[in-house]
């Protein structure tokens, strides 16, 4: 067997005791396989990581924030009423080659048109290969929103909207934007073997793929053409490993650099290990338990208020999280922009309650269901847990709560369809932006659809207008204060118990030089550095 | 002795079609929708729904799903996985020879370690070697695989240092899979140390599959040899004058590895239920870890056809070992 050229520049100077040069090889140890390299069809955390070393999108979130900065468009411009988008192309991209395939151009306007239509027509002749269902592409609306994509000259793609939508710009940040190349995929296609793009794919990104071997290795190599210059590391190595006792126990022994997720219970010696070191980071996220406005006794404000006075969100918190969360008192986390901070929690008081409930002509307390996922999740490790806080809480004031559950597929379709009194649910936000949980979560649009987010079914029309209002609105500033003010109305109507924003907790061998915590949870090694010892 | 491998090759047949109804229907039996399940927490679009439960088929009547399942099956086609798009054959197969090295090196270790064990045992019946082992191979045979698993490598890679964590061999060697047997592939390749780190990785995991076969096949080895040893026989082998060890290796094994070579027959059964905690642990890439996937993802496709597969396997498996039986033990061939 010949060996190859990776394996000489890894091996023979690992070998050879000492070696100075030895090429840098950074090890991940990720959870789980990818479904595939196209982030178009995936919906993963585990697929995104997978890509997000190999291809770029128009704009990018910086790295460690929410903040859109220019990738391969170096600039744009959006017209006065918000819906032309003009984006003027970075010049001398180059692509990544395999054994397939050698790149004869750049990257030019007609990789990102090629990306749209990909996604968009029906017609084009990628669109059902690997998958048809390119969830985030319709999840975001893209379909109703976009009006037309075209291709100005090489450098300059303009894309037309339907209506203005301030979120535009972070969505194309996103990975489902994520840019292949057209002319790779024409060669693929003339080979017989369009499903290629996204098995051995070719990108702009900061590493080019060098092998996937499923449920055991994913192995990349620095691209040494990258248009933002070489990454610091030579060699990006995924060792997967699904179990989370078995990560730990890699990254003591140094057989991996970086693990994500990690066992609540392994925490302890995590922090007393001297090699290793645990970066945190509020994540995306939220779990609440909402309200059905629409049923009664919760059409009552008195009653949600009540609730949200009687529950002890600290203990639950503590209870459940085990440090890896914080109490939650807005409906967005911290980490993002417009989060108003000034905004005032309800106290924890039972007798007050017990008084506002009285008040809202429930003496005597009353009976609910109070419903639980039967699932952890991102942003809730143990629903079910927290039901049983929240019901002996809510027993205090008189308040007998029922703990229900269902199968997971069916519990989300019951809730949104507004069956309950009383459920949990959360959500992770992916493009960094307010709308994202305001208007999605907690709008009108949503409440009225029978399978829309608004599982609270909470349509007050103050809030909706300045939500809807700052959907439309590009200047930032002025979206910042709608969202503050919507934040104010919704913890004065109390559609949600806000209960926890989950906390990102991400061991890291001290080796590492400057790792960033991603707020989406991505993971990118571009930049990323690492001191042999 | 055709008619013997007639009669057993014959009862595969519905053996299998009962595999199939199985792999079928069990699984539509557990509650969740997997295209709800693919949605996760943003839903889906109803009309959406529709046109995806077109495309999987799910829109059919179940029997008929069933018939069109059975009919390609029979062609070969296991359908293509719902997540990666990929024929279920292809993966398996890819997935398959990991599976197959790690649970042939556990039986080897179960065999190696367990006859001679169980025939010491019986031997020096009721001696501290014999308690020892019937001792050590319940306390093997309960123990939960998952918890001895992380037990062994917090010892010996954490603690020791002697072996690595998980996976199947160092990532810094790059081995083209060919056979997609590691052992094989590193010695094909020009790097002998890959083959070292490869056998380093297949330690842990061994242990940890081997351990619950060894225990049977000891302590199976040693009831049967105990039996046996009581025999007129035996006896009169004694009387003979013949020696102990052609008593035993001559006379008693051979007639008491009839039921140890039942009970590994069923074991690899056990062995393939093993596996899927086992690559779990230590991240092997096997299809234990792919079956698991699937099952969280309700990946219809993958689920059936890895069942089916897994079942066939197994099947095959006893077969050969009913044939084998016949070869040791000439009454059965001449039973009907």
């Amino acid at each position: 067997m010949k060996k190859s050229a990776l394996f000489a520049a890894i091996c023979v100077p690992a070998f050879l005791a000492a070696a100075p040069l030895a090429a840098k090889t950074l090890v991940y140890c990720s959870e789980g396989s990818p479904e595939n390299f196209y982030p178009g069809v995936n919906t993963t955390g585990t697929s995104f990581d997978a890509a997000e070393q190999i291809y770029n999108r128009i704009v990018e979130f910086e790295r460690g924030g929410t903040k859109v900065v220019p990738s391969l468009a170096e600039k744009w411009e959006v017209s006065a009423d918000g819906t032309v988008y003009t984006f003027s192309l970075r010049k001398g991209v180059k692509w990544h080659s395999n054994k397939n395939f050698k790149p004869t151009r750049d990257m030019n306007a007609d990789d990102i048109v090629f990306m749209f239509e990909r996604q968009w027509k029906e017609e084009n002749p990628f669109f059902k290969v690997t998958s048809p269902n390119h969830s985030y592409f319709n999840d975001m609306g893209m379909p109703k929103l976009l009006k037309s994509v075209e291709k100005v000259d090489d450098y300059t793609v303009r894309i037309t909207l339907n209506q203005p939508e301030a979120p535009f710009l972070a969505n194309m940040a996103m990975m489902w934007s994520s840019v292949q190349s057209k002319e790779y995929a024409d060669a693929m296609m003339k080979a017989g073997t369009p499903e290629k793009i996204d098995q051995e794919p070719i990108g702009t990104g900061p590493f080019s793929l060098v092998q996937y071997q499923k449920d055991a290795i994913i192995r990349y190599k620095a691209f040494p053409e990258y248009w933002a210059g070489k990454a610091k590391i030579d060699d990006l190595v995924f060792s997967i490993t699904p179990d989370a006792s078995v990560r730990w126990a890699k990254l003591q022994k140094g057989e991996c650099h970086v693990m994500p997720y990690p066992n609540p219970a392994d925490l302890e010696a995590m922090k007393k290990d001297p090699n290793v070191q645990i970066l945190e980071q509020a994540g995306l996220n939220v779990g609440y338990l909402a309200y059905q406005t629409t049923k009664k006794p919760f059409d009552d404000v008195r009653v949600r208020k009540a609730f949200n006075m009687a529950m002890n969100k600290k203990a639950i918190v503590d209870a459940v999280f085990l440090g890896s969360g914080v109490p939650a008192k807005n409906p967005i986390p911290p980490s993002m922009w417009s989060y108003n901070d000034s905004v005032k929690e309800d106290e924890y008081n039972p007798e007050a309650a017990k008084k506002l409930l009285a008040e809202a002509g429930y003496p005597n307390g009353l009976e609910t269901d109070l419903w639980a996922m039967p699932v952890q999740r991102p942003y809730n490790p143990n629903a079910r847990r927290i039901a049983e806080l929240m019901q002996a809480d809510l027993a205090k004031i008189g308040v007998k709560a029922e703990i229900k559950s269902f199968e997971w597929g069916e519990y989300r379709k019951r809730a949104q369809a507004g069956e309950h009194q009383m459920a949990q649910l959360g959500w992770t936000g992916d493009n960094g932006d307010p709308d994202n949980f305001l208007h999605t979560l907690l709008g009108c649009a949503s409440a009225q659809s029978n399978s829309g987010s608004n599982i609270a079914k909470w349509c007050h029309k103050p809030f909706d207008d300045l939500v809807t209002k700052a959907k439309v609105t590009t200047n930032q500033a002025e979206r910042t204060k709608l969202y503050e003010q919507a934040q104010l109305i919704f913890k004065e109507q109390a559609p949600w118990f806000t209960v926890a924003h989950a906390v990102q907790l991400k061991p890291v061998r001290k080796e590492v030089v400057d790792f960033k915590l991603s707020p989406f949870g991505r993971h990118t090694f571009y930049g990323v550095d690492i001191n042999s010892k | 002795m055709l008619r013997f491998i007639l009669t057993r090759v014959s009862l595969i047949i519905p053996t299998f079609l009962g595999i199939t109804l199985l792999a079928f229907f069990l699984i539509r039996l557990v509650p969740g929708d997997p295209i709800e399940t693919l949605a996760g927490e943003r839903g889906i679009d109803p009309a959406r729904l529709e046109e995806l439960r077109k495309v999987y088929g799910f829109d059919q009547p179940i029997l008929v799903q069933y018939g069109i399942y059975l009919s390609r099956v029979l062609q070969g086609d296991l359908g293509k996985s719902m997540i990666t798009q990929e024929p279920v054959l292809s993966e398996f197969s890819a997935l398959f020879p990991a599976t197959i090295e790690l649970a042939t090196c556990a039986i080897l270790f179960a065999l190696l370690l367990g006859l001679p064990a169980g025939i010491i045992a019986a031997i020096k019946r009721n001696s501290i070697f014999d308690h020892g082992v019937m001792g050590i191979s319940l306390a093997g045979y309960s123990m939960p695989i998952f918890w001895w698993g992380l037990i062994l490598i917090l010892l010996f890679s954490v603690q020791f240092d002697l072996t690595p964590v998980s996976g199947r061999i160092d990532v810094l060697y790059y081995i083209e899979p060919i056979t997609g047997f590691l052992l094989i592939d590193t010695l094909l390749s020009d790097e002998p140390e890959a083959f070292w780190s490869a056998v380093r990785h297949l330690i842990l995991p061994t242990i940890v599959l081997g351990t619950v076969p060894l225990a049977v096949i000891a302590r199976m080895t040693r009831s049967a040899m105990l039996e046996v040893l009581g025999e007129d026989y035996i006896r009169t082998a004694k009387a003979k004058g013949l020696s102990r060890f052609r008593i035993v290796a001559l006379h008693a094994l051979r007639n008491a590895l009839i039921p140890v070579v039942t009970v590994i027959g069923l074991q690899i059964g056990v062995l393939f239920t093993g596996a899927i905690l086992t690559e779990t642990i230590f991240s092997w890439p096997g299809v234990g870890k792919w079956l698991i996937d699937a099952i969280f993802r309700r990946d219809y496709p993958v689920l059936q056809g890895g069942a089916l597969l897994l079942g066939v396997v197994v099947m095959s498996v006893n077969l050969l070992v009913d044939l084998a039986y016949g070869l040791i033990n000439p009454r059965i061939r001449h039973t009907r």
